[in-house]
């Protein structure tokens, strides 16, 4: 955006502190719009009165992120991609998640594609409470034959409300799956110079987003873009190559680099999402697992580096889990506090028979914790001592975590060890070094639960209530 | 007219064409197909064929087009519409505006990383085959800005005592693992090490409370067993580590090891002492703190006269999922401060890499949580584990790795190679990754 400070947006509100917006001034507005956490449409009086129709119109471009936002799919399934404001995450934060898209090709059985794109939709993982998922299907023209083409998305649209890509230089082939699909707004793939006209006239006729495809040709990929968007096809996707290997993945990744960094500098010409292409990999490796490997490593470099969109192949959790992981990482918004309260938490319903258990203040181990008893049914009560948001292992090597921090958490937190039956404190067993110093200064029992909480369970099991 | 020729003989006739002189040329008449050989077609056959076929009616109406003859509504017409223009002719975009692609490069870069070696030759009175260089960066990793003068190292992990780890690291260590010399030589000649890191964790008063004088004795061996450098680590117990670290600095007198390390919480001057002492470097560990890794790198160089070329900064690494964000991000700080001219952050970076087995996803058989999609065999997904976790940091700035897993290291050596640009490959034809068999 064109302002980086609340004073500059202020100038464009209305003023009277109204709340509307749910906040206490014009000015504390002012400072959610210039973190991204409110936009001018928030401000009630701003949208609806004419007399501030000039002021909201000049906001809402000097508010405009540098990347643009392009929306694929529709209804509650649309991922929006692009819309960066900044090169570094340490910088502000970066928005819209990488998407990332699965293939599946024509020339599948239906019975075969119709199990693909479910363990695609299904695929989920349990993260500090909520599941990292896939985003989108690509569908692959492999057969070049638009029935073939129409028949597969046809069927992939029956299955899934994932947003689509549809794959294919081949103009006929992408109109016939338009046809079956439009409505669900997928990103056509691709342009590129020998085809862009047609496939320009499609995004045009269809109202879809659309790649353009310049392998290692910055300056045809910019000239396609630029005449898109002067055309009316704003909605943009630059695909510049992934090259798996060598040099020429050197090249992609630098191409990455010139490209976003030219956007957020200014240049309004090239300052589009970027695609990846991790798919690449599995022409550079025949066995599964090294495919799948290099595949993830690709995906990992353009997930950190700048890619808005990419289209994968592999769909083995050993690939799935890491890139999913390394994608929440990038897009964390680093401003989110590093630690929880320190207290102590009841998980379910806990009585004087319950344990009482003991984990750090970081809020990543403190959730972890927190989610593998909760989702387990177990009761009890969960200690977070405050580490300075460091976790138990390095706590303990670094002195956050110690006999005297225990003590005084439990303490601080007015916690009755008297009115648990049993009178036992569970560390985590990542500080099990601490338990005599524990008991000397506590004098309570101390037993050392499992090294990492997901055993808790089967611990429990094995060892609560304690032995007189 | 009647034409008969074979389907080369016509495509040879076309290729033969010059567009520019086709004035007067008329083709007439069935063209007919002579397909030789009998038995009929088989669909390999039909369908090279009809590939060319179709290639010929292209070029075929290409001629049309240019005498004249509206090809595209008879097409239209005949195949029900599909390969038409899909809006009329007037309102296709006539031409591509002419773009050039510029970016600069950031002139804000003009501090470069310092150059720390590791390990000493014959020459310097070392007896190392080889030495490593680390840092002297002057832009971030990879960066088109300017070239990395060096590429990323992996340093291998060696235990002086049996420890517990997961399943698919252990395999690969169980004929060496009482035996710190063998198990670096391992690294070295079998996984393609390019140091060796040993680590005395047997001196820890809670574990076995080796003597520091005992422990030495272990730096020898493995000095003995392998030529590359080494880094020598303590139990990160900060009461006894100073003590270790001197004796085991002693016996490496001349080697140039890394000693690792030196932190907020224990007697940093004793460290510190004994690298300059005896000509080593010193690894300044801080847990995540940018202004913590300033505030030790100071006291280092003013405090206790480490000379710049002596210090790695070590800033904590965090596993993949495990707060890999706060790794990422202090790293990528530290190494964009550096490069802009922080003087007490211009340092190379080292990751204890190895810390993503402590993610369950890295060991664990399946998910603690019913809900979770099958994880699949955990033998896949710990050195993939390791490998992001070290490839996130590569790009953060990280110079050198200290790792586990041996199909980690080749591939983290691998890719961070390639982006370096020491790697070469066959070229790939990327454009026809749409129809690609897989």
């Amino acid at each position: 955006m064109k302002i980086n400070s609340p004073l500059e947006a202020y100038k464009f509100l209305p003023g009277t502190n109204c709340g509307e917006c749910g906040e206490t001034s014009c000015m504390a507005f002012a400072s959610h719009l210039i973190d991204r956490s409110l936009k001018a449409t928030d401000c009630i009086p701003l949208v609806n009165e004419s007399k501030y129709k000039k002021k909201y119109d000049e906001l809402v471009t000097l508010l405009a992120p540098e990347i643009r936002e392009v929306v694929i799919g529709v209804g509650d399934n649309a991922i929006s991609i692009g819309g960066d404001d900044v090169l570094h995450r340490h910088k502000l934060t970066f928005f819209n998640k990488t998407a990332l898209a699965y293939d599946v090709w024509d020339t599948m059985e239906e019975a075969d594609l119709v199990e693909r794109v479910n363990k695609i939709q299904d695929f989920k993982k349990f993260y500090v409470g909520d599941y990292l998922t896939l985003d989108m299907i690509a569908v692959r023209s492999v057969s070049n034959d638009p029935e073939k083409f129409a028949a597969t998305v046809k069927k992939v649209v029956e299955t899934t409300e994932f947003p689509l890509v549809l794959c294919s230089f081949e103009p006929a082939v992408l109109r016939a799956g338009l046809e079956v699909s439009a409505e669900k707004r997928p990103l056509l793939y691709a342009a590129n110079k020998d085809n862009w006209q047609e496939v320009a006239a499609l995004a045009q006729e269809f109202n879809v987003p659309v790649t353009v495809f310049a392998p290692n040709d910055l300056d045809l990929l910019k000239s396609m873009a630029k005449t898109f968007a002067d055309n009316g096809i704003e909605d943009v996707v630059l695909d510049p190559g992934t090259f798996p290997t060598g040099k020429g993945l050197k090249t992609t990744l630098n191409n990455f680099l010139k490209i976003r960094r030219a956007g957020i500098n200014g240049d309004r010409d090239i300052a589009f999402p970027i695609m990846a292409v991790p798919f690449t990999a599995w022409m550079a490796h025949d066995d599964e697992v090294s495919a799948s490997y290099w595949e993830t490593v690709v995906a990992s470099i353009f997930t950190i580096k700048y890619g808005d969109i990419m289209i994968m192949h592999s769909i083995e959790p050993y690939a799935l889990m890491p890139q999913l992981h390394i994608r929440d990482t990038m897009y964390t918004d680093p401003r989110k506090p590093v630690t929880v309260d320190p207290a102590v938490y009841e998980i379910g319903s806990p009585t004087a028979d319950s344990p009482l258990l003991i984990t750090t203040n970081f809020a990543l181990t403190y959730y972890t914790v927190e989610s593998d008893l909760s989702s387990n049914g177990v009761d009890c009560y969960l200690t977070a001592i405050d580490t300075d948001g460091i976790g138990v292992e390095a706590a303990v090597a670094g002195g956050q975590l110690t006999a005297a921090k225990i003590k005084k958490g439990l303490d601080d937190a007015g916690f009755d060890m008297e009115k648990l039956t049993h009178k036992v404190i569970v560390i985590p067993g990542l500080a099990a070094r601490l338990q005599g110093d524990v008991e000397d200064e506590t004098g309570a029992g101390v037993m050392i639960g499992p090294a990492d909480s997901g055993r808790l369970p089967g611990w429990m099991e094995q060892n609560w209530p304690p032995q007189k | 007219m009647s034409n008969k020729m074979k389907l080369s003989g016509l495509t040879d006739l076309l290729k033969d064409l010059d567009v520019e002189s086709l004035e007067g040329v008329s083709i007439e008449g069935d063209i007919e197909l002579d397909i030789s050989g009998g038995g009929g077609l088989n669909p390999a056959m039909a369908y090279a064929l009809g590939h060319e076929a179709a290639q010929i009616s292209m070029h075929v109406a290409n001629i049309a087009r240019m005498l004249g003859y509206p090809v595209d509504q008879l097409f239209a017409a005949s195949m029900g519409g599909l390969p038409q223009a899909p809006v009329a002719g007037a309102s296709r975009i006539p031409e591509l505006l002419p773009a050039k692609f510029d970016v600069s490069k950031m002139s804000e870069w003009a501090t470069p990383i310092q150059e720390v070696t590791l390990g000493a030759t014959s020459a310097d009175g070392g007896s190392r085959k080889n030495t490593v260089t680390l840092g002297g960066e002057n832009a971030l990793p990879y960066y088109f800005d300017a070239e990395m003068p060096h590429r990323n190292y992996v340093t291998m992990d060696v235990f002086d005592m049996p420890i517990s780890m997961a399943k698919s690291v252990k395999e690969n260590y169980g004929d060496v693992i009482n035996d710190p010399a063998e198990w670096a030589k391992k690294a070295v000649r079998d996984f393609n090490a390019d140091m060796i890191t040993i680590h005395l964790i047997s001196t820890d008063p809670l574990i076995n409370d080796t003597p520091a004088r005992e422990a030495a004795k272990v730096v020898e061996d493995v000095l003995q067993a392998v030529d590359v450098p080494i880094v020598i680590g303590g139990s990160g117990n900060p009461q006894k580590d100073p003590e270790v670290l001197e004796r085991a600095a002693e016996v490496a007198e001349g080697e140039r090891v890394l000693l690792a390390s030196a932190s907020l919480n224990l007697d940093y001057e004793r460290v510190a002492k004994a690298a300059t002492d005896y000509g080593h470097a010193v690894l300044s560990w801080t847990q995540l703190e940018i202004n913590a890794q300033k505030e030790l790198n100071r006291k280092l160089m003013k405090q206790c006269n480490v000379p710049r070329d002596s210090i790695v900064m070590d800033p904590t690494t965090a596993a993949l999922g495990y707060g890999l964000d706060y790794a990422y991000s202090n790293m990528e700080r530290i190494r964009l401060a550096g490069l802009m001219g922080d003087e007490e952050l211009t340092f190379p970076m080292s990751s204890g890499t190895t810390n993503a087995w402590g993610a369950r996803e890295s060991w664990m058989k399946e998910s603690p949580l019913k809900q979770d999609s099958d994880w699949g065999p955990r033998e896949y997904r710990g050195p993939i584990w390791e490998i992001v976790t070290g490839l996130t940091l590569a790009l953060a700035g990280n110079d050198m790795f200290m790792m586990m897993h041996p199909t980690s290291v080749q591939v983290l050596k691998e890719i961070t190679q390639t982006l370096y640009g020491s790697i070469e490959a066959e070229e790939i034809d990327i454009t026809k990754w749409i129809g690609a068999e897989v």
